[in-house]
C-alpha cells in the first residue's frame, strides 16, 4: 500500500482516524474502488472486525447486532448499495440505532456509465426518506470535520448519518480498453 | 415433525445468559411464548435481517452465546449472510431455522425449503462448523447444548409441523426492546 502525499489522497485516512478517535469496532462493506483504502486500513486494524457484506442490507442487521452487544459500527457502501437497504434501515428508525453511513458516490459529476446514473440521482432523497441526515463532501479538506462531526452525531444522539462522497472527490473512474 | 412451541421451550430451558435473537412472526411469537426474557431480542419486521443481527452481536460479545431463532422465509431471504457469516467464523453464534416449509404469517403459501432447497446444504457450503437436520423433540437437549456449549457458526434446520399456533405478542416497540436488551446484558 502505497503512502498518500497529499490531503487529495488522504482523506481515508482521516476517515479512519475518526474511527478511531470514536471507537469503530466493526466496519461492514460491500468493496468499492472508492473505498479501497479506508477497506485495507481497516482491514489492518486488529481492534476491527471488518466484515465483507454480500449485500449491503447485510450491514443494517450487523450495526444494529454490534449495538446491541456494545460495539460501535459503521458502513461503507457505493451510492448502487443504499437502493439496497431501504426496508431494511427501518431496523434503525424503529429502535433508534445510532449508524455511520459512509457512501461513495456513482452516476453523477463525469459518471461513464448510465446504469448508475438513476440510483445515483435518487441516494440522498432515498437516505433522507429513510430518517437520516446527509452530508455531502464535496473537498477532500472537509473530510475530517464532517465525518468528525456525523460521527459525534450518530453514536452519542443514537442518530442515522450517511455522509456523501461525491465523485468530485473520489475522482472519475477511469475506463480502459 | 416438531411441534414449534414446544420445541422452542426446550430450547430455552435454563438459558442462563443466553443471548437470543427472533425473526419476524412466528419466531418472535414462539420464543415469547418460552417465556419473556430481557436478552431476547424480538424482530418485528427488518425480515432477512435476523442472521446479521445475530453477527453484529456475536462479534460484539465473543465471551457470549448468541442463538438466532427464526423462520425459513427470513433465513431465505436473508441467505447471503449465511456465506458473511462463514467468512468471520463466530464459534459463539448458532442459527435455529424453524423451518415449517411455508410463509405462516400471510396464509401458509410454500417456501423454497418445500421444493428441496436444503438450508443445511447452504450452511455447510459456507463452511459452518456443524449444519444439522432435526425432526424428533427427543433431539431438543442435544440442540440445546449445541447453543450453548457448540462451536459455532452452527446451523440447526428444525422440521417443524405447519399447523398454525396462537400468537403470543411480546414488546413491539423496538426503542424499549433495544434498551431492556442492553441494560440487561450490562447487568449480567
Amino acid at each position: 500500500m502505497h503512502s498518500p502525499t497529499s490531503i487529495e489522497t488522504s482523506w481515508p485516512d482521516a476517515i479512519f482516524a475518526q474511527f478511531r478517535r470514536v471507537g469503530v469496532r466493526q466496519v461492514g462493506y460491500v468493496p468499492d474502488a472508492g473505498h479501497s483504502r479506508l477497506i485495507a486500513l481497516c482491514k489492518d486494524d486488529p481492534t476491527i472486525a471488518d466484515v465483507v457484506l454480500t449485500t449491503e442490507e447485510e450491514g443494517v442487521g450487523l450495526v444494529a447486532g454490534a449495538a446491541l452487544g456494545g460495539e460501535r459500527a459503521a458502513l461503507l457502501m457505493q451510492s448502487s448499495g443504499v437502493g439496497n437497504c431501504i426496508n431494511m434501515f427501518s431496523l434503525f428508525r424503529n429502535c433508534g440505532f445510532g449508524c455511520v453511513v459512509l457512501v461513495t458516490m456513482r452516476g453523477e459529476f463525469g459518471e461513464f456509465n448510465p446504469w448508475q446514473v438513476p440510483m445515483g440521482a435518487m441516494t440522498e432523497d432515498v437516505l433522507r426518506l429513510s430518517g437520516f441526515l446527509t452530508y455531502r463532501v464535496d473537498s477532500a479538506d472537509a473530510v475530517d470535520e464532517t465525518v468528525g462531526a456525523g460521527c459525534d452525531m450518530a453514536f452519542d444522539g443514537n442518530l442515522q448519518v450517511a455522509i456523501l462522497l461525491s465523485q468530485r472527490l473520489i475522482g472519475r473512474k477511469q475506463w480502459t480498453r | 415433525m416438531l411441534e414449534r412451541r414446544d420445541f422452542v421451550q426446550q430450547l430455552l430451558i435454563d438459558r442462563g445468559d443466553l443471548l437470543v435473537v427472533s425473526g419476524l412472526g412466528s419466531a418472535t411469537y414462539d420464543v415469547a411464548a418460552a417465556g419473556d426474557h430481557p436478552l431476547n431480542f424480538y424482530l418485528w419486521g427488518a425480515m432477512g435481517g435476523t442472521a446479521m443481527i445475530g453477527l453484529g452481536l456475536a462479534l460484539a460479545q465473543p465471551n457470549r452465546r448468541v442463538a438466532v431463532i427464526t423462520g425459513d422465509g427470513d433465513m431465505l431471504m436473508g441467505m447471503g449472510s449465511l456465506a458473511t457469516i462463514g467468512v468471520k467464523q463466530p464459534k459463539n453464534l448458532a442459527i435455529v431455522v424453524l423451518d415449517n416449509a411455508r410463509y405462516g404469517e400471510t396464509g401458509m403459501q410454500p417456501s423454497a425449503t418445500d421444493n428441496g432447497i436444503d438450508l443445511v446444504a447452504v450452511a455447510l457450503a459456507c463452511r459452518f462448523k456443524y449444519a444439522r437436520v432435526v425432526s424428533s423433540i427427543d433431539g431438543a437437549a442435544d440442540v440445546r447444548a449445541l447453543l450453548h456449549r457448540g462451536e459455532g457458526p452452527i446451523l440447526v434446520n428444525a422440521r417443524i409441523s405447519a399447523e398454525d399456533t396462537p400468537r403470543v405478542l411480546p414488546l413491539r416497540d423496538g426503542h424499549a426492546i433495544k434498551q431492556r436488551f442492553i441494560e440487561a446484558l450490562n447487568s449480567v
